[in-house]
């Protein structure tokens, strides 16, 4: 049965080579167009470089305070952190970093802008960053607020040149103060905003005294590594009774808000801290792929209904010979799946290539989009999802077609 | 075999009611060859038609090897058509996007059957008709006579006890007409199908059993 459906749907599609293209680039077009955003949400939220224990760590990175007729969001001090966070008995490491700054360096004449990033110890054992060359800030040089530096293996390129020779020993030079390098890491894009910098630098080494801000809202985040995921519930119901015991700052604040989120919570959280940020992520995202396939599918659903149409004699010569509307709607659908799945292949045929183009010409710098299988996995949903659609209504139109009509239209 | 009894058929629009078919009564023998004559536009189609159980009619009740077909569910009447009844058309109606032989398999499709028992059948009911070394081929590659006996092949490959012809010689010149005639006639004779043929050429009908004769929807003879 499905063979002959089979053999009828490419007949089909043979003959009607127009509606054919038609058909084929609406859905493969619609299907790059998805498959490249995905790619690109998959990479940015599911790549776990350099935060490969992602799922026993809590991001904590944001705090708001709200009156009744003024908020205030921000970052967090490094006596918050320390005072608060530091002191919490879930975790077992809790990584500190600075919001990133930038700073003008000239080498030979030459403007570099640098992205420097201020860290604690625990950073370097919280978070898997792999290292080309030497080694992480110790805690001893971190004590010590010795001038060094881990750079990313980009700046390493562009402040030494293509020399091959090690960057560890050598000096780069940030905001006027000279830092020893003692490691190269491996890149990580700017939209791992939490995580990214040109260079990091040890926390003790701020300008800025560290304590001297008692507030709340500074420029530090941190991240709280519990023992084993078990304990992550734990940890976030921790730092949640912390929160709540908060003593609020001045009278024109009545609630202070602070959560320690997963990854993603922390990644789209939208600086309004009482509603969640996911909620805004996912109908955003929903939204624009409803907004994408839309259009297609419709155009599908009018195509399929005007080629079903025109089968109008085939469609009572099935039913005079015994196919039910019930077979007959069936087999027009699995037609479409057939034709769907069609589109599918040269989406993703030109998703890879559209990711090459994309990768190639490094819109974003270290992030290489590609197609893995949680990506197949949204393409093959989508193409069953897109068949479905355009399917339906016309094979449901065209089986309750009576037989007389039918035979005559030819 | 075949029992039709006050049969109407109204066709209806917003301003008009035309009576296709008026108290028609009909017995059909099994085994027999009947013929359906008129002009056009008396309602042959329309009788046709409701008897092979592909329209309803307005009023009255029919059955079919005594079984009271008007009660029917949709899928109750494909599986009734699919293996009680076989239709020949006019305009042969073959699939064009399929060859002479998937054409053939068709009702064969809609009943429990493997693809090695629907090739052999088809091979059968084509080498019937004198097809044997056309199953290849696609409809348009094949003359006027030759599709209507490939339209035969598809009507007899499920071995129904009634074939209904809708003019099936009047798509084709008189030698064809002849040959597909003929083709049914031995149908007829050596495997006993009913058959219910409706024809415009008085010459097919004389060598039918029987002649009903229609006129304005009314059965005159």
């Amino acid at each position: 049965m499905l063979k002959n459906y089979f053999k009828i749907a490419i007949a089909v599609l043979r003959r009607r080579k127009f509606f054919t293209f038609i058909s084929l680039f609406g859905i493969s077009f619609t299907l790059t167009l998805l498959l490249v955003m995905t790619a690109f949400i998959d990479k940015v939220i599911n790549d776990n470089y350099p935060d490969k224990k992602r799922d026993r760590s809590l991001y904590i990175s944001k705090i708001e305070l709200r009156g009744k007729e003024s908020m205030n969001a921000s970052a967090l001090t490094y006596y918050y952190i320390n005072h608060y966070i530091a002191k919490m008995k879930m975790p077992v490491k809790v990584a500190i970093s600075s919001g990133y700054g930038s700073t003008n360096t000239y080498v030979n004449n030459r403007k570099i802008v640098i992205n420097y990033k201020y860290t604690n110890a625990d950073f370097w054992e919280v978070l898997d960053f792999d290292f080309i060359e030497g080694k992480p800030i110790s805690k001893q040089q971190t004590d010590n607020a010795e001038r060094v530096t881990v750079i990313s293996e980009d700046m390493k390129k562009e402040y030494f040149g293509d020399d091959k020779s090690s960057a560890v020993g050598k000096y780069i030079e940030a905001d006027n103060i000279k830092y020893k390098v003692c490691g190269v890491v491996k890149s990580l894009p700017i939209t791992s905003y939490i995580l990214y910098s040109d260079i990091y630098l040890p926390i003790t080494t701020s300008k800025t005294k560290l304590e001297a801000d008692k507030g709340y809202m500074g420029n530090y985040g941190a991240i709280v590594l519990a023992k084993n995921m078990d304990d992550v519930p734990k940890m976030k119901k921790e730092y949640a009774d912390i929160v709540a015991k908060l003593p609020i700052p001045g009278k024109e604040w009545d609630h202070v808000y602070s959560h320690a989120d997963s990854y993603i919570e922390g990644y789209v959280r939208t600086g309004s801290e009482t509603s969640s940020g996911m909620v805004y992520a996912l109908t955003a995202i929903s939204l624009f792929a409803l907004f994408v396939m839309l259009l297609p599918t419709l155009n599908l659903v009018n195509v399929n209904i005007t080629r079903i149409m025109e089968r109008s004699s085939e469609i009572g010569v099935r039913k005079a010979f015994g196919a039910s509307s019930k077979t007959l709607a069936y087999q027009f659908i699995v037609e479409n799946l057939i034709l769907t799945f069609l589109g599918g292949m040269i989406g993703v045929v030109l998703s890879v290539v559209v990711m090459y183009f994309i990768n190639d010409a490094q819109f974003i710098a270290n992030l290489n989009l590609s197609l893995n299988f949680t990506v197949l996995c949204y393409a093959f949903l989508t193409c069953i999802f897109f068949g479905l659609l355009s399917g339906v209504y016309p094979a449901w139109r065209m089986s309750k077609l009576n037989i007389v009509t039918a035979l005559k239209a030819q | 075999m075949i029992r039709l009894q006050n049969i109407e058929k109204v066709y209806r629009t917003d301003t008009i009611q035309t009576l296709a078919l008026n108290s028609i009564n009909l017995e059909v023998e099994k085994g027999e060859f009947l013929s359906i004559m008129g002009p056009s536009g008396c309602g042959k189609s329309t009788l046709l038609n409701i008897i092979g159980l592909l329209d309803m009619p307005s009023k009255g009740s029919i059955s079919i090897d005594e079984q009271a077909t008007h009660k029917f569910s949709d899928k109750k009447l494909a599986q009734f058509r699919n293996k009680k009844l076989g239709f020949i058309f006019q305009s042969y109606h073959l699939i064009n996007d399929l060859q002479v032989l998937d054409n053939v398999e068709l009702p064969l499709l809609y009943r429990d059957s493997t693809a090695k028992e629907r090739k052999q059948l088809a091979t059968e009911a084509l080498e019937k008709v004198g097809l044997s070394n056309r199953i290849k081929h696609f409809p348009s590659q094949l003359s006027g006579g030759q599709r209507q006996r490939v339209a035969i092949a598809r009507a007899i490959v499920g071995r129904p006890e009634i074939i209904l012809a809708d003019e099936p010689t009047g798509n084709l010149d008189s030698a064809m007409g002849n040959e597909i005639m003929e083709i049914l006639l031995q149908l007829n004779r050596n495997e006993g199908t009913t058959i219910v043929m409706v024809t415009h050429d008085e010459n097919m009908a004389q060598k039918t059993h029987r002649l009903v004769r229609l006129f304005d929807g009314s059965q005159v003879q």
